[in-house]
C-alpha cells in the first residue's frame, strides 16, 4: 500500500467548522479499514489538536500520513507559540478565555488527551513563531495498552 | 437499553433520529466538559449533557457516541441539529435537569460510561 497523506487548514475562532478536519480524517480512515479502537485515538488525538489550533493560535493545519504499520498527525500552527510548554502539558492547566469553557473546552486536557492516545508524542513551541505537535499511532502489535 | 425506552423513561422527545430509535446503548456519561468526554471508552454509549453548541456532536461522532440526550429543555440551533443528522446521531431533549436524568437512568439498569485512567 502506498502511503496516504491528507491535509486540512484549520481557522482560527472558526467555532462553526471547528472539528471538520478530524471529521473528514476519522471517515477516511474508516473506509481504508482502520481498526476502530485505533480510528477512534486518531480522532480524539486530531480533534483535540484541532480544537487547540482553533482556540489558541493565528491558525494552522494537520497532516496526517497512514502507512500500513503507524499513523502520523502532525498538527501546526502559525503561532504564538506557547511559553511554557511543561505547564501546558499538566491537566487542568489552561489559558483559554470564558468563551471557549462555553463550548465545553478549556479544561486543560487537551494536550495531555493527545499524549494519552499516541504511541509516541513530541511537541515543540517557539514563541513567536509557531507550536508543531507531532504524534505516532501504531496500527499493529505496537498499540500502548489503553 | 435501547433508545426508545429511554425516551419512555426521560419522557423526551426526538428532535433528530427517529428512525434510530431501536439503536442499543449499553452504558451513559453524563458531562459538560467534552475534554472528559472524549476520555470515554465505550462504544454505544449515551451522552447525557447541557451542552447544545455543534461542538458536542463532534465530539460525540469522534468517539462513536451513539444518541445524545440534551437535559433541562434545552434547545439546540439548526446546525447542531443538522450536523446530528448528517452524522446518523439521535438527538433527545428532556424537560429533567442532569441529575435527574442521570437517577433515572441508572435506576432502571443504565451502567456508567468507562473511561481511561491514568
Amino acid at each position: 500500500m502506498k502511503d496516504i497523506r491528507l491535509e486540512y487548514e484549520v481557522i482560527k475562532d472558526d467555532f462553526i467548522k471547528a472539528g471538520e478536519a478530524s471529521s473528514k480524517i476519522k471517515k477516511v480512515l474508516k473506509r481504508l479499514g482502520v481498526d476502530p479502537s485505533v480510528i477512534r485515538r486518531v480522532a480524539i488525538a486530531t480533534y483535540e489538536a484541532e480544537m487547540n489550533i482553533v482556540i489558541h493560535s493565528e491558525g494552522g493545519n494537520i497532516e496526517v500520513v497512514v502507512d500500513p504499520e503507524r499513523i502520523q498527525v502532525i498538527a501546526k500552527d502559525q503561532g504564538p507559540g506557547i511559553e511554557d510548554v511543561h505547564l501546558a502539558m499538566r491537566e487542568g492547566y489552561s489559558t483559554a478565555p470564558h468563551r471557549v469553557r462555553e463550548l465545553g473546552f478549556g479544561a486543560g486536557m487537551g494536550l495531555p488527551n493527545i499524549k494519552r492516545c499516541s504511541d509516541e508524542f513530541s511537541i515543540e513551541s517557539i514563541v513567536g513563531s509557531f507550536t508543531e505537535v507531532k504524534i505516532i499511532i501504531y496500527q499493529i502489535s505496537k498499540q500502548s495498552a489503553q | 437499553m435501547n433508545l426508545r425506552e429511554i425516551q419512555r423513561l426521560l419522557d423526551a422527545e426526538v428532535l433528530t433520529g427517529e428512525e434510530y430509535l431501536d439503536r442499543e446503548v449499553k452504558t451513559c456519561f453524563a458531562c459538560d466538559l467534552m475534554s472528559d468526554v472524549l476520555s470515554c471508552v465505550d462504544d454505544k454509549t449515551l451522552l447525557l449533557t447541557g451542552l447544545t453548541n455543534p461542538q458536542t456532536i463532534r465530539t460525540a461522532e469522534m468517539i462513536d457516541i451513539a444518541a445524545i440526550v440534551f437535559v433541562r429543555n434545552k434547545n439546540p440551533d439548526q446546525k447542531t441539529v443538522d450536523l446530528a443528522k448528517e452524522n446518523e446521531l439521535v438527538i433527545l431533549r428532556t424537560k429533567h435537569i442532569m441529575y435527574t436524568s442521570s437517577g433515572i437512568l441508572y435506576e432502571n439498569g443504565l451502567a456508567s460510561a468507562n473511561i481511561v485512567h491514568k
